[in-house]
């Protein structure tokens, strides 16, 4: 039991600090910061910048790009990244769809697609959910046939998110209707998002932004090469994508940078002649807050030192449900900070009201997407239930 | 960085484990030991002194085992698996930590070679009616008599106060709070002892120009006082975090076993779920307390970890006490089952040294004066 970082990886917290403070540009880290829409071109000129140096792909095998680190070198290199308010690589390149060509794909896959992936060169999205196949993503019904040297798929995925900028997406689709077991009947096929039959129509949010997709496949012809991994093993591919979109979820430094805004407007804003921060209910509530995430960091130090052989610890379902928790909790604070100024969501020049207190809302609203994303909190205490507690 | 036990730690933690599951495995034999005083097991604090558990923070030179503050987590997590209501925390963390911290040579080699050897068990009276929480006080006073002092004024609850041989006391002096020790026997020192809810002892200790002798070099110790009081309550966080443990297990397993509508209560999911989120906090509540003990460990800022752990420890504490009792139903609530002791002993640990609501406001008045909590960082690693 030792609480200080050994020399060498506070030289290597160190090193990351000031690879991301300085090394991104600061007009992206800007826009991160003050909650601003993030275009498509900042995505990829900061995954480019990290890709570069290294920085972008740790977790990967080394051949593609890895860097061998420890779980505790990984989680201070995301903690630190998102302290930075950089944009993290593409979730869909680098924890869901690369990790599984790496694992599961053929050489030639992992030539085609493992160095464009991790540039960036190639924007992914997901096909998983489906308009009856949430939660319960077994129960998925766009089917893929085989018709010579394709798969010809026909059906209709949703909740793509960014797929607007998407150049290519995996897609679980079922290969096999007659299998005994759901699950068993399902294969990952990948085929870029402009080939004939597939259209993409936009969903708006509840906070006015667009963010996720439906897509639909009408007679989409798919090369049978582009089946990863074998048929029928999809699930299993998918199990083990949804395990990493897990770890790193609970976002520690995103809610860390959070609350210090959060204080920072509370400083700005007076209430019965004071500043808001001095309000003894303001200062216990942020206390509180502080107090759960340092609870929850200490929590994902100890379960990142036990995760060992790549497997994610049980308790990462903690950090999942606790982390989404908090970054609610977060968002929510500083709607309530901003007070009166929230209704002025939308103002453009010629408002006064502050643009923390302007994307406030949006955001807040936006954020109720972070407990049911990435397996609902519900399916998080399922499997703390079911797995942990052996209910 | 790094939360994990060496082999020595095992070692410790699986034979305090074996010894107090011989005296506790059965929740009757701790029933049966708090009907009578001293409210805990003579014998059993024998056997804690033969392990070396009642001498584990103090010095070797005066009779202790040299062991850091993860040892004493450890003996306090185990006590808490079992809530043994045998006073380690009282006696050895809090009394004997004081007068390790500020006693003077002499009064070291004496008092806590004693406590060490499960001869003496002293408390600390320092609670007073009117008051909580306060590391100063006041409502007794000490008066310079010569070469030495006299008290005079109330304690009250002084855990173990009636059964204690030895008192550390604090009491207004000159420019602030000292610390004195005044033997059981003394002049002028009426003790009135009772049980308390959660089957321990507590006594009103009444002082009236009581014979008493500074502790270490006098003067105020409000300091010092804050500083044990804090090693105190990081202490008892790992006796909830044992607590809460078998609370929780106690729970699960009830729900794997008990029938109602013809089916175990675990295929009801308004259970499991309840039963997961018990888990979340405890786990949370986990971490803050190993991490105090670490800070305490690495010479950090011990008053602000441990309100930390407080605080998280608190709510855990009480969400997990409440929740386990509810999900058994109605046996949950009676004295023949184990679990509800587990919540009155939760519920004793919060108001001890300081509730939740407590310790946040002690954050709160410091949320300014940071941007970001580095648990890493300053103040806590040096």
């Amino acid at each position: 039991m030792r609480l200080q970082l050994s020399p060498e990886l506070e030289a290597f917290r160190e090193e990351m600090r000031t690879f991301f403070t300085t090394q991104v540009p600061q007009e992206i880290r800007d826009t991160v910061a003050a909650h601003r829409h993030v275009s498509k071109e900042q995505y990829v000129e900061a995954q480019r910048a990290l890709n570069a140096a290294g920085l972008c792909v740790p977790h990967w095998p080394v051949e593609w790009g890895g860097k061998d680190w420890t779980p505790l070198q990984r989680h201070i290199w995301r903690e630190e990244m998102q302290l930075a308010n950089v944009p993290e690589p593409l979730a869909f390149n680098t924890s869901m769809i690369g990790p599984v060509i790496a694992a599961f794909g053929n050489q030639e896959q992992k030539e085609r697609f493992l160095p464009k992936t991790a540039n960036l060169d190639i924007w992914w999205c997901q096909g998983f959910s489906e308009p009856d196949a949430g939660s319960d993503l077994a129960s998925l019904r766009t089917n893929a046939v085989r018709d010579g040297d394709d798969w010809v798929v026909n059906g209709q995925k949703t909740w793509t998110t960014l797929g607007q900028h998407a150049d290519w997406i995996f897609c679980l689709v079922r290969t096999d209707p007659t299998a005994e077991k759901k699950q068993r009947g399902i294969s990952l096929l990948v085929f870029p998002m402009d080939t004939p039959g597939v259209t993409l129509r936009p969903i708006e949010l509840i906070d006015g932004g667009f963010e996720v997709n439906e897509v639909f496949f009408e007679d989409v012809r798919v090369p049978a090469e582009n089946l990863i991994g074998e048929e029928n093993r999809g699930w299993d591919y998918a199990k083990f994508l949804l395990g990493n979109e897990r770890v790193g979820i609970a976002r520690i430094g995103t809610t860390k940078r959070l609350l210090a805004q959060a204080k920072e407007h509370a400083r700005e804003i007076v209430a019965d002649g004071r500043p808001l921060l001095e309000n003894p209910r303001m200062a216990a509530r942020i206390a509180e807050l502080e107090n759960e995430l340092v609870a929850l960091e200490l929590t994902a130090l100890r379960v990142v030192a036990n995760s060992s052989d790549g497997k994610p610890h049980p308790a990462s379902s903690v950090l999942k449900l606790r982390g989404s928790e908090l970054q609610q909790a977060g968002m929510e604070l500083l709607v309530d900070i901003a007070g009166p100024l929230s209704l002025a969501s939308f103002a453009e020049e010629g408002s006064d009201v502050p643009d923390f207190a302007r994307v406030a809302t949006p955001s807040y609203l936006n954020y109720r997407k972070v407990s049911i994303y990435g397996g609902s909190n519900e399916v998080q205490r399922t499997i703390i239930a079911g797995t942990i507690l052996g209910l | 960085m790094d939360f994990t036990f060496d082999s020595e730690q095992n070692d410790l933690r699986e034979a305090v484990r074996g010894l107090l599951e011989r005296a506790y495995g059965d929740s009757e034999a701790r029933r049966k030991v708090a009907l009578n005083d001293p409210g805990f097991d003579e014998k059993t604090w024998s056997r804690l002194a033969e392990m070396g558990l009642l001498g584990l923070p103090f010095a070797e030179e005066h009779g202790g085992m040299g062991a850091g503050p993860i040892e004493v987590a450890i003996v306090a997590e185990e006590m808490g698996r079992v809530i043994a209501p045998e006073p380690f925390i009282e006696a050895v963390v809090l009394a004997g930590g004081l007068i390790a911290a500020v006693g003077t040579d002499e009064q070291k080699g004496e008092l806590l070679g004693a406590i060490a050897e499960g001869a003496s068990v002293p408390a600390f009276a320092h609670a007073e009616v009117g008051t909580r929480w306060s590391a100063s006080a006041s409502a007794v006073t000490a008066t310079q008599a010569g070469d030495g002092w006299t008290l005079t004024g109330v304690k009250e609850p002084v855990a173990n106060g009636a059964r204690a041989d030895v008192l550390v006391v604090s009491a207004a002096v000159d420019g602030g709070t000292g610390l004195f020790v005044v033997q059981g026997d003394a002049e002028g020192l009426t003790r009135t002892g009772y049980r308390t809810h959660d089957g321990g002892r507590a006594a009103n200790v009444r002082f009236e120009n009581t014979p008493a002798v500074a502790l270490g070099a006098g003067g105020d110790q409000t300091a010092a006082i804050e500083r044990a009081l804090a090693e105190a309550r990081i202490a008892y966080s790992h006796e909830s975090i044992g607590a809460m443990d078998t609370a929780l297990r106690t729970t699960a397993e009830y729900l794997k076993t008990r029938k109602q509508f013809g089916v175990t209560l675990n295929r009801f999911q308004a259970l499991t779920f309840r039963a997961a989120d018990m888990y979340v906090s405890l786990e949370l509540a986990r971490s803050t307390a190993l991490w105090a003990s670490m800070v305490q460990d690495a010479g950090g800022d011990v008053v602000s970890a441990a309100d930390r752990a407080r605080l998280q420890t608190s709510r855990a504490g009480r969400h997990i006490g409440k929740e386990a009792i509810q999900l058994h139903g109605g046996i949950g609530v009676t004295a023949e089952y184990k679990v509800g002791h587990y919540t009155s002993r939760l519920t004793a640990i919060d108001h001890v040294l300081g509730d939740g609501d407590w310790a946040a406001d002690r954050l709160a008045a410091e949320v300014a004066a940071h941007e970001t909590v580095d648990p890493l960082g300053a103040p806590y690693a040096v």
